[in-house]
């Protein structure tokens, strides 16, 4: 957008080129393998999930201060901000702001160029994926290599992540054979002859083909999970090892980071690294966790960029009722529990954010001009099952609705909606009255107008339930899960 | 304050920078100010040997090797650990107490980070020895400052084998109380358990790219 002065463009969140979410997921909906995946996938997490949450018997105490500690800091973001710009710069680091996309590559590329390198490795980030960044990269000459297996995966097979956690999971171990197979040799070390297909093989083939690109790139992009304010730490949260080799061993780090991840204060961090990792992977602690201030002379990057990014985050904000999902900390458990994500798969959200929170996201982010970011609001039954897993505490079902009386609609219907997510916003305030709610939610139209009508007419969503949610999750969750 | 020089220099950084800031304060001028509340536990005092036990369960629960032992035992218990698993050339941080290594004989070369190890001279190392400055025992974290006996962190990621010695008075009970102790200005790294992924097909696998093997000493006394 350059130097054009005006106020800065609605979010560009890249858009995966699929077609609107009725009919992509349809198509997923056909492909067993990635149904049966996905089932896997999500079922065991949520297993997981709710036994390391029953362990703390603080959690919701912990979820209100998490959500509270959120709403405190966006209530305040510009003071945050200005903050932690302050603290990163006095250790030693530089801050960009980028309004948009295009000001953040551009940003990225010139810093990259200006080292004189033509690749970088990257550690798994949301952001960097919203942005396209790897594309332009590309343009400019620049490589920029994966380093999450997940991503890895889904970098060799010229593909698209279908889940925040789990991008690779509509990949099964002979499609990851076939892929390494057929095209670690164009990116790197080949893989090794007589692989097989047996996970720590394929592991393996991954740790030898990423070992000397780490040992000697000298350029690292990342995102991160929290920056803290008051002390301009930078915090990411990962598995593999592959964040500690790019955030270490590089001369240069430059990492992009949505404005809303930042938190007050150090102490808050004893909050959200209770919340993360067990809403998360299902672990009380996720394998590895790093935490860096500027830099430290004689340990890690000499040189590290924070490039803060707006891309549609401030017109969230300007939203009463849809500000809340800027509280995300993308832990993925809204789309384990989520009965449309398990069928659809996260390709037909056509965004970086798939499921329950990919619906109120990406059509905030974007706008609503595209029939696929119009009919995400619908990608839902409204169950409410998203909203009590969500570590934060963000009220999709409610911002769903909200969203839907603000896609374009015929007179009628907007009225009706309106009126519909005015209640219920009230009404998901008040303890004690999910039932009446549930009951609210019905007189919700289902089915989305127009052309979108072809996502509602396929009855493999549930209806909502009638029951409680409480009571059908003690009922499926609780049991043989 | 100035922004930063650097490649951006010349293009509307800071023109960006003031009308983010300018659209975050339109959006949320009639917005509540929300009070924070912390409900949550804080503080939790337990006894020394339940702290031991927890973190050691905790620890073993990610198939990380977990010996307990009194201090008079750690270098026999660090001798026989590094043998088993055939260590030859073993990366060993500044300022580890030489008490660990009293008997671990002339069979294993030291590396000293001092000049700084080359990446690749890590990379062929068998593994590494460190203290830690804080552990976890609820989660079973141990957590890494670079401190003495510990060393930049390139040290602990690149050999696939970690020998970390925790001593019983660095184990707190849980997230807060490391907090608390920790020194966000020092560049942390927290470890559960070794490298793992499930990216197939949500198998769990120890070790793609950190220490594939991790084995910890809690010192009792
Ligand atoms: S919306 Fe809540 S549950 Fe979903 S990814 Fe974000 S924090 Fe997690």
């Amino acid at each position: 957008m350059g130097g054009s002065g005006t106020s800065p463009a609605r979010g560009r969140v890249v858009d995966l080129g699929m077609p609107e979410f009725p009919r992509g997921a349809a198509r997923a909906v056909a492909d067993s393998q990635l149904r049966f995946n996905l089932r896997k996938a999500t079922h065991t997490i949520r297993g997981k999930r709710a036994n390391v949450v029953a362990e703390l018997p603080d959690w919701l105490e912990l979820r209100a201060a998490g959500k509270a500690i959120k709403d405190h800091t966006l209530r305040n973001l510009d003071r945050y901000l200005i903050r932690l710009e302050r603290a990163v710069t006095e250790a030693g680091g530089h801050v960009h702001w980028a309004a948009d996309a295009a000001e953040a590559n551009r940003i990225v590329t010139d810093l990259v160029k200006a080292t004189g390198e033509t690749s970088v490795v990257k550690v798994k980030s949301m952001a960097t994926q919203e942005i396209g960044l790897n594309e332009a990269l590309a343009e400019a000459g620049i490589t920029a290599y994966e380093t999450d297996l997940a991503e890895l995966i889904v970098q060799l097979g010229d593909d698209r992540p279908s889940h925040i956690l789990v991008p690779a999971i509509h990949r099964n171990r002979a499609e990851i054979r076939e892929i390494f197979l057929d095209h670690m040799g164009e990116w790197g070390r080949p893989a090794p002859e007589g692989l097989t297909d047996e996970p720590r093989a394929l592991a393996e083939a991954a740790r030898l083909h990423l070992r000397e690109r780490f040992l000697s790139t000298k350029v690292a992009i990342s995102g991160a999970n929290f920056m803290v304010a008051e002390t301009g730490t930078l915090v990411v949260l990962e598995s593999e090892g592959n964040g500690r080799m790019c955030l270490t061993l590089p001369e240069t780090l430059i990492s992009v980071v949505g404005i809303e991840k930042v938190v007050p204060t150090w102490r808050d961090l004893e909050v959200f690294l209770q919340l993360l990792p067990r809403s998360s992977t299902g672990e009380r602690m996720n394998p590895y966790t790093s935490t860096w201030t500027g830099v430290t002379p004689g340990d890690g990057p000499r040189e590290f960029h924070l490039v803060l990014l707006d891309n549609g985050r401030t017109d969230v904000l300007a939203d009463e009722v849809g500000r809340q999902a800027l509280r995300c900390i993308r832990c993925s458990a809204c789309l384990n529990v989520c009965p449309v994500y398990e069928r659809a798969g996260g390709h037909a959200y056509g965004s970086v954010y798939p499921g329950p929170i990919g619906a109120i996201l990406t059509p905030q982010l974007r706008g609503m001009a595209s029939p696929l970011d119009a009919s995400l609001p619908y990608a839902s039954s409204l169950c409410g099952a998203c909203y009590d897993v969500c570590p934060v505490a963000i009220d999709i079902p409610t911002v769903l609705v909200h969203l839907r009386a603000r896609a374009p609609h015929p007179p009628a219907e907007r009225t009706l909606l309106r009126a519909a997510s005015w209640v219920l916003a009230r009404a998901s305030r008040l303890a004690g009255v999910q039932r009446l709610a549930s009951r609210l939610r019905r007189l919700i139209p289902r089915r989305a107008p127009g052309p979108l009508a072809a996502w509602t007419d396929t009855r493999d969503v549930p209806p909502v339930p009638k029951e409680p949610f409480r009571d059908w999750w003690d009922r499926t969750e609780g049991g043989a899960e | 304050m100035t922004p930063p020089a650097g490649p951006s220099a010349g293009l509307p950084a800071t023109g960006s920078r003031e009308r983010i800031l300018a659209r975050i304060r339109a959006a949320v001028a009639a917005a509540p100010e929300p009070p924070v509340r912390r409900a949550y536990r804080t503080g939790a005092r337990m006894p020394r040997e339940t702290l031991i036990e927890l973190f050691a369960e905790r620890v073993r629960d990610y198939r990380a090797i977990v010996h307990t032992v009194p201090g008079a035992e750690v270098p026999g218990t660090v001798a026989a650990a590094l043998a088993r698993r055939g260590v030859r050339r073993l990366v060993v941080p500044a300022h580890l107490p030489e008490a660990w290594l009293e008997r671990t004989g002339g069979s294993v070369e030291r590396l000293a980070d001092d000049p700084p190890l080359p990446a690749a001279e890590l990379d062929r190392a068998d593994g590494v020895i460190s203290g830690c400055a804080v552990a976890i025992a609820e989660t079973g974290t141990i957590v890494l400052d670079a401190g003495p006996g510990q060393g930049r962190r390139a040290l602990t990621l690149v050999p696939d084998y970690h020998l970390c010695l925790v001593r019983a008075e660095q184990i707190v009970p849980r997230v807060p109380e490391a907090i608390a102790r920790l020194d966000p200005r020092r560049p942390l790294t927290w470890i559960s358990g070794p490298s793992a992924t499930s990216d197939i097909e949500l198998n769990r696998i120890e070790g793609v790219h950190g220490p594939r093997t991790l084995e910890v000493v809690i010192i009792t006394d």
